[in-house]
């Protein structure tokens, strides 16, 4: 569905006199199967929405090439536009024109009879538990039902491929997870391909099949959400030991699994490649050497744990700079 | 066919919108009835002297023009904050045709202008303006298309600049020299020569100029030929430039 080689974007930035280029995207690859949903994470300023930007025919690459839905972005533009959906981090409703004539004048606009779009809009809202909003202007909605609306206009001509720029920044929790409903309901029901930009974590871990991580315009890594865990850091494992004398034989039981391993007053703990499997032996171990344990805890790996080893700072420190160095982004709605 | 229904689509869009602002609609009709009652009774008496017998077929036609102008240049700003909504990125990732984007809404400004213009000739006739209806005609013809140029260059710059700070300064730029040099409020043979001659250069007041002579039933002259030259060239530029910006990634 997208396959993208060496998309570079480049801006000019003004800093005081002097001009500066930004590599807003440095030599993006990327390759997404049809029917996958795809979390694209990073911290802001990473390139997120520059990528896609690209990707939905918005801004042409500065170098490199993308193939979206079959067609090439540039020289085929229109077809791609035809069959992607693309829902902005912004959002795409005049504040002044009232919900169901924007869905219903956006499915015109691709070709949809006025019928139609009306037909498939009120069904949209159905869905999207946006009832009796189609009269009100957007001005006048909540933060999540104007979201929502946001996404009822990206799918109005029934995409088979749908982009979506941060599609839950600045909602309260609970519309949060009300959205992460109708987003999987993309795929259960339609079948769509979703590639989804966030940088929340538990985001990209709870909608996505894939999630490929962006850092300063570069991706540095792609794989599933458990992969990706695995591959890094291994599971925590924390012994709490009975007789606190016995703490450093544990140690060394736990050494013969586990990496990094530490000792903390009664505790012992050590990261552990695929814990659920190595976890029962360790245990016959430390009970053929008689050391009984008090509890025994297995953490997974977060997300944040992946991007710290990947890029050496967690993706809260890489928000907070980025924020700092660039108040464009952190302005942005 | 494709590109008139969503240039249709577009404009339908913009018109809802316009018409459900009562400030807007009112605003819009007081335009030429302001004009033509505070500002015509001070001409008045001076008709004469410029060699017009009848005030009024000298004033409305160079209303007629600042309306189509003036009116026009601030088109662009509603599109200004159409972008910070992010209506113009979602029109623009659709298929539909860039041109149409602009046209749609070049559409809604003509409509606008049209309605002002039967307004101001209705009441100018009422008022005691004599023009044969052919002049009038070919008179709001031209003010139409000066007034879309005037508007796409308007939705091009609101595109280019992207904010209404920066898009002000430039328009009061732009409106001195033209509002000063085009002859609309007094005709440009009152004043030295040389003032007179630093108007030849503004093309706004070859239009003017048109607009007057059509409106006294003159078709015989080179003023209305220099007139629509301009404004056809005008136009032509114009919706070259807004359709550019439309098209231009990033906007
Ligand atoms: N139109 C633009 N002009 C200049 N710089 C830009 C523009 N758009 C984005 N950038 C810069 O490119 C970088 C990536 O931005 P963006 O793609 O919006 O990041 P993200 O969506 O991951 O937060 C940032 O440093 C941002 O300031
Ligand atoms: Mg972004």
């Amino acid at each position: 569905m997208i396959e993208a080689r060496g998309l570079v974007q480049t801006f000019q930035s003004r800093e005081g006199k002097a001009k500066k280029e930004v590599r807003a995207v440095d030599g993006v690859d990327l390759d997404v199967a049809e029917g996958e949903v795809v979390g694209f994470l990073g911290p802001n300023g990473a390139g997120k929405t520059t990528t896609l930007r690209m990707l939905t025919t918005l801004l042409k690459p500065t170098e490199g090439t993308a193939r979206v839905a079959g067609y090439d972005v540039v020289k085929d533009s229109v077809q791609v536009r035809r069959r992607i959906g693309y829902v902005s981090q912004s959002g795409s409703t005049g504040s002044l024109a009232r919900g169901g004539d924007e869905v219903v004048d956006h499915g015109m606009l691709y070709g949809m009879s006025q019928r139609e779009a009306t037909e498939r809009g009120k069904q949209l809202f159905d869905q999207l538990d946006l009832p009796g909003l189609w009269t009100r202007q957007p001005k006048a909605m909540s933060g999540g039902q104007r979201r929502r609306l946001d996404i009822a206009m990206g799918l109005i001509h029934e995409p088979t491929l749908v982009f979506l720029d941060e599609p839950t920044t600045g909602l309260d929790p609970q519309a949060r997870a009300n959205l992460w409903e109708h987003i999987a309901d993309l795929r259960r029901r339609r079948g769509a391909t979703v590639f989804l930009t966030t940088h929340y974590l538990d985001e990209a871990d709870a909608l996505s099949d894939r999630i490929i991580i962006i850092d300063h315009g570069k991706i540095v890594a792609a794989d599933t959400s458990d992969n990706l865990k695995a591959q890094v850091s291994g599971d925590l494992v924390v012994l709490e030991v009975s007789d606190p004398d016995r703490v450093a034989d544990a140690a060394t039981r736990l050494e013969s699994v586990a990496e990094q391993v530490t000792v903390d007053g009664s505790h012992a703990s050590g990261r552990v490649r695929r814990a659920a499997k190595a976890v029962p032996g360790l245990l016959r171990d430390l009970q053929a050497a008689d050391i009984d344990l008090e509890s025994i805890e297995v953490k997974r790996p977060t997300l944040d744990d992946v991007f710290l080893t990947l890029t050496g700072r967690s993706l809260r420190d890489a928000e907070a700079s980025t924020e700092k160095a660039d108040p464009e982004t952190s302005k942005e709605k | 066919m494709r590109f008139l229904r969503e240039s249709f689509i577009i404009f339908r869009r913009q018109l809802r919108m316009n018409l459900r602002n009562p400030a807007w609609v009112l605003i819009g009709l007081m335009q030429p009835v302001l004009y033509l009652f505070l500002f015509g009774p001070l001409l008045k008496p001076m008709a004469k002297q410029f060699g017009y017998d009848n005030a009024w077929t000298f004033f409305v036609p160079g209303m007629l023009v600042q309306l189509g102008m003036f009116g026009a240049f601030f088109a662009g700003f509603g599109l200004i904050s159409e972008w910070r909504d992010g209506v113009v990125e979602a029109e623009r990732v659709t298929p539909a045709s860039r041109t149409a984007l602009l046209m749609g809404r070049l559409w809604r400004d003509l409509l606008q202008l049209f309605v002002q213009a039967m307004v101001l000739v209705g009441l100018g006739y009422a008022v005691g303006m004599e023009a044969p209806a052919r002049g009038v005609v070919a008179g709001v013809v031209l003010t139409l298309l000066v007034g879309g140029a005037c508007a796409a260059a308007s939705n091009a710059l609101a595109l280019t600049t992207k904010s209404e700070d920066s898009m002000a300064p430039i328009i009061n730029v732009v409106m001195m020299p033209v509002l000063l040099l085009s002859g609309i409020l007094l005709p440009m043979t009152l004043g030295p020569k040389w003032l007179e001659r630093t108007s030849d250069f503004m093309p706004f007041r070859w239009i003017v100029d048109a607009v007057r002579s059509s409106f006294l039933g003159d078709f015989g002259n080179d003023k209305l030929l220099w007139g629509t030259g301009w404004a056809v060239l005008l136009f032509a530029l114009a919706m070259w430039w807004g359709t550019a910006t439309f098209r231009k990634e990033n906007a």
